[in-house]
């Protein structure tokens, strides 16, 4: 099964650009700035302004020959292909890409979410023929909670373990800046301490006019002072030697992930929070009826539960495997 | 049921030992009868829901769930209880869950027909942690870290009564415990139960350390061969045959072959053992049998299972606990005389002058026999429970020792976790390294932070939790004895292997040989007929 305007390791024939490709290609378009989507090395970039920003930020302002900055809903016409971006609610910048040519409408998600929040802009349907779908909590097993309800059981966890720190496992890029935000936004206004990879992303976000209150290096803080207070720190860290300047830590990992108790168990995770920057499995479900595609390709994480509903559903589907992406999204940057 | 919920979980995810405790006692103090009785019940898993099983749990959900969707999920997630607390598609309906002892009562009143449509009612209306600990409750597999004894002990500390007088009342106990729990509030006397029927908690023993010889006279002690069985305590009511382990774990299902072939009404203590003709094979083949909560015929024929009895609780329906050793001992050997039995033998009396004939005994015991040691009991001493200083001792062979290289390093848990704790070692085979095995503790806290940097800045390749190491670093390994064993790519296996010391300064060509390791395997190991050389002088 082969579409006429993308093939299935996402070039777009007409114009030879290659979508979120996985190794350094000549004209690239990104849909966003996770590292398992953009990646240094490619000739020229074609993404909105602040997948731009985060990409300068993470791998310098020379990571790419060229970049080309296409705001979300301005349709860029290069030769009969008609590429437009609309935003796919995943963290701040991220797009999904609609390319258009000769009647035919083709949708590349890349990651989303439906659920809207002040972090990332907010989703926006896209009717097409064919989507092309991530499907990271692709089983029906993931039905994420809303997150004001996880924020909540970390407030209350907070309140009720004074003399604890908490130490809350998040990818530095999104989920970070979003659980951030949900902290503020459920009435906590003291001071967040960071890991050091989150500081310089954290900045951006501030930058780009997301508040996120204030924040404090972790770094050389004394022992006692961090007791009550909450740390955010990379996943690898919360559990590893830079844990230990940590009074008593709670360890809580923030992920669609922590949702299966044996798992977060295994990971030695005390405080688990579902907090997702994917849809769960109805809303996949949801998005690919309401886009009215009759072709659904299937990527990035559980393909095979989706590609088997869309056909019992009469739909045309396959799992694409994209070298380069993560066969288990469990360990993929962010989820 | 929402308040057990939460407990379940904050146990599920808590790793600390101290705060389950904490979390138990809490719970026990508050939540009334018969509520936390039935809690009780779930976590020592003495809860039996005989009209709902997994099967049935799995039938309601299919008639929501596509099956295949349902496979597919089971296949991630990995635990039945789990994958239907979590794929259940219906949320909402009115009103709480019952409570714990409500829908107790709803499920043993509820007939066949209309226990999937009540079920289906319940998880529809449970939030997502009521749901697992409903789907747990049910199922009866709980996998969140907490043993009965846990719970026990969570009694003990609300109640401050001793962990051995719960122990000792318990298997006569019957849910939702409220006359246990009405002991523990001090509202009623201990409950009464038929003491020659149940478990009593055992008498351990105590190391003995050289400068106790010296104000011990020998004349005041009998020894024994020390055992690698497994404690146990045989109840004989005349009726009912229970075989408890020494935590009070009902285990007699496992060993049929000895319940099903002893006689007489007696409490007896004894180590259980396998092996032909009473003749005690390898901890291995026990170990076999102890993994599996019923045998198997194989078993039943390769490692047919008995008891070697050293002490005796209650003659008959007698207590004897008070009688010293020597008269419990004739009390024993009368009893077997008029109950001759199959399955179970009774532990010999060594003979000896003075303390160092039998350090010559323990010695010669170890390296022709495999013994670990001798146990040394005080004539005179009654039975007590527990551990009490001053009447059995045991004083095990000198360990064996190999200088082994460090090969790979995982992660600990709970307070650990951030260490490279675990070890894993091995000797030369030519010019290779094989593993003999694993060990995490005979090191300080101070060694385990300078063993973890040296990890750090040595790791050549990382697999998940586990480094592997370049093979510079030498510890030597103290362990009790060598086995067979066909786990590991050495062909050798160690029994209670531990860090003796770290040999930061021996170079690792120095370290121990596979040769070396055969020479441990004791020439009573079943192997030495697969060629392999026997003892060689260690």
């Amino acid at each position: 099964m082969a579409s006429p305007i993308l093939d299935r390791n996402l070039h777009i024939r007409a114009i030879d650009a290659y979508i979120d490709p996985g190794v350094p290609r000549a004209r690239a378009i990104i849909t966003h700035g996770h590292a398992d989507h953009a990646r240094a090395g490619h000739g020229a970039v074609l993404a909105t302004p602040d997948t731009i920003a985060i990409m300068k930020t993470r791998y310098g302002a020379d990571c790419a020959g060229q970049f080309q900055a296409l705001d979300f809903g301005v349709p860029l016409q290069i030769d009969d292909v008609t590429i437009t971006l609309f935003p796919a609610g995943h963290i701040l910048g991220s797009a999904q890409v609609l390319i258009e040519q000769g009647g035919q409408r083709v949708v590349v998600t890349g990651d989303y979410k439906r659920l809207a929040e002040r972090t990332a802009q907010a989703y926006e349907l896209v009717p097409c023929d064919l989507l092309v779908t991530e499907a990271t909590f692709g089983l029906p097993v993931f039905q994420h909670p809303h997150p004001t309800l996880e924020i909540g059981r970390l407030l209350k966890s907070v309140a009720d373990n004074p003399e604890r720190s908490h130490l809350v496992g998040c990818y530095a890029l999104g989920k970070t800046q979003r659980v951030i935000a949900l902290l503020r936004d459920g009435g906590y206004d003291a001071p967040i301490y960071l890991h050091g990879a989150m500081l310089a992303l954290c900045d951006l976000y501030t930058q780009l006019g997301v508040e996120l209150g204030e924040l404090r290096p972790a770094l050389d803080v004394p022992k006692p002072e961090l007791a009550g207070q909450i740390v955010i720190a990379p996943p690898s860290a919360i559990r590893d030697r830079w844990s230990r300047r940590f009074p008593d830590p709670v360890v809580c990992q923030a992920s669609g992930w922590m949702s299966v108790k044996q798992r977060a168990r295994q990971a030695l995770v005390e405080l688990p929070l579902v907090i997702s920057d994917h849809c769960d499995w109805g809303e996949l479900q949801q998005t690919i009826t309401e886009t009215g595609a009759e072709t659904v390709w299937v990527t990035h994480g559980r393909e095979d539960a989706l590609v088997y509903w869309c056909r019992s559903q009469g739909l045309s589907a396959e799992p694409l495997n994209i070298q380069g992406f993560e066969g288990d999204g469990s360990e993929g940057e962010a989820a | 049921m929402k308040r057990f919920a939460q407990l379940l979980e904050l146990l599920a995810l808590t790793p600390s030992r101290t705060r389950k405790l904490a979390a138990l006692v809490q719970y026990f103090r508050e939540v009334p009868d018969p509520d936390r009785g039935y809690a009780l019940a779930v976590l020592t898993g003495t809860l039996n829901i005989a009209n709902v099983k997994p099967a049935l749990l799995k039938d309601v959900v299919l008639a929501e769930v596509d099956p295949t969707l349902f496979a597919m999920s089971y296949d991630y997630v990995g635990d039945l209880g789990e994958t239907i607390a979590l794929i259940w598609p219906h949320h909402g309906g009115t009103g709480e869950l019952p409570t714990l002892s409500e829908l107790v009562a709803l499920f043993n009143t509820t007939s066949r027909r209309e226990m999937p449509g009540v079920i289906a009612g319940l998880l529809t209306r449970a939030e997502i942690n009521e749901r697992w600990a409903l789907v747990k409750l049910t199922t009866g597999a709980l996998r969140i870290g907490v043993s009965a004894r846990l719970a026990k002990t969570a009694l003990a500390e609300m109640s401050g009564v001793e962990l051995q007088a719960i122990e000792e009342v318990w298997h006569g106990l019957s849910v939702p415990y409220e006359a246990l729990f009405a002991w523990l509030d001090g509202r009623a006397g201990r409950p009464e139960i038929d003491q020659s029927a149940r478990f009593h908690p055992l008498m351990l023993s105590n190391p003995i350390e050289e400068k106790d010889f010296e104000r011990l006279d020998a004349k005041d002690f009998a020894a024994e061969w020390k055992w690698d069985g497994i404690r146990v305590q045989l109840v004989l009511d005349g009726e009912r045959v229970s075989l408890f382990s020494r935590t009070g774990d009902d285990i007699a299902a496992a060993f049929p072959d000895i319940v099903d072939n002893v006689r007489g009404r007696a409490v007896l203590d004894g180590e259980l053992l396998v092996g032909q003709d009473f003749e005690a094979a390898s901890f291995n083949d026990l170990q076999q049998r102890l993994n599996r909560k019923v045998a198997t015929p194989a078993h039943l024929r390769d490692s047919p299972a008995f008891i070697r009895v050293y002490d005796m609780l209650f003659d008959g329906s007698e207590d004897i606990r008070t009688l010293d050793w020597t008269a419990r001992r004739a009390r024993l050997e009368a009893w077997f005389k008029a109950n001759p039995q199959d399955r179970l033998d009774v532990s010999a009396v060594l003979s000896f002058q003075d303390w160092d004939a039998l350090a010559a005994l323990r010695r010669q015991g170890a390296d022709e026999h495999g013994h670990e040691g001798v146990m040394i009991k005080l004539r005179s001493s009654p039975y007590v429970p527990g551990r009490p200083k001053g009447y059995w001792f045991k004083w095990k062979r000198d360990p064996n020792v190999v200088d082994a290289v460090l090969m790979y390093a995982q992660r600990g848990h709970g307070k650990r976790s951030s260490f490279y704790s675990d070890y894993t070692f091995g000797v030369w085979k030519g010019n290779e390294i094989v593993p003999i095995g694993k060990a995490y503790f005979g090191f300080t806290d101070e060694e385990l932070k300078q063993l973890d940097s040296w990890i750090r800045s040595h790791t050549t390749a990382s697999f998940g939790p586990v480094r592997e190491v370049s093979k510079e670093l030498v510890f030597e390994v103290a362990f009790d004895s060598a086995q067979l064993s066909t786990r590991h790519k050495s062909g050798v296996a160690l029994r209670f292997p531990r860090i003796n010391r770290i040999r930061w300064d021996k170079p690792a060509r120095e370290a121990g040989t596979l040769e070396d390791m055969m020479a441990f395997l004791g020439v009573d190991w079943p192997g030495r007929e697969d060629g392999l050389p026997g003892r060689a002088g260690q």
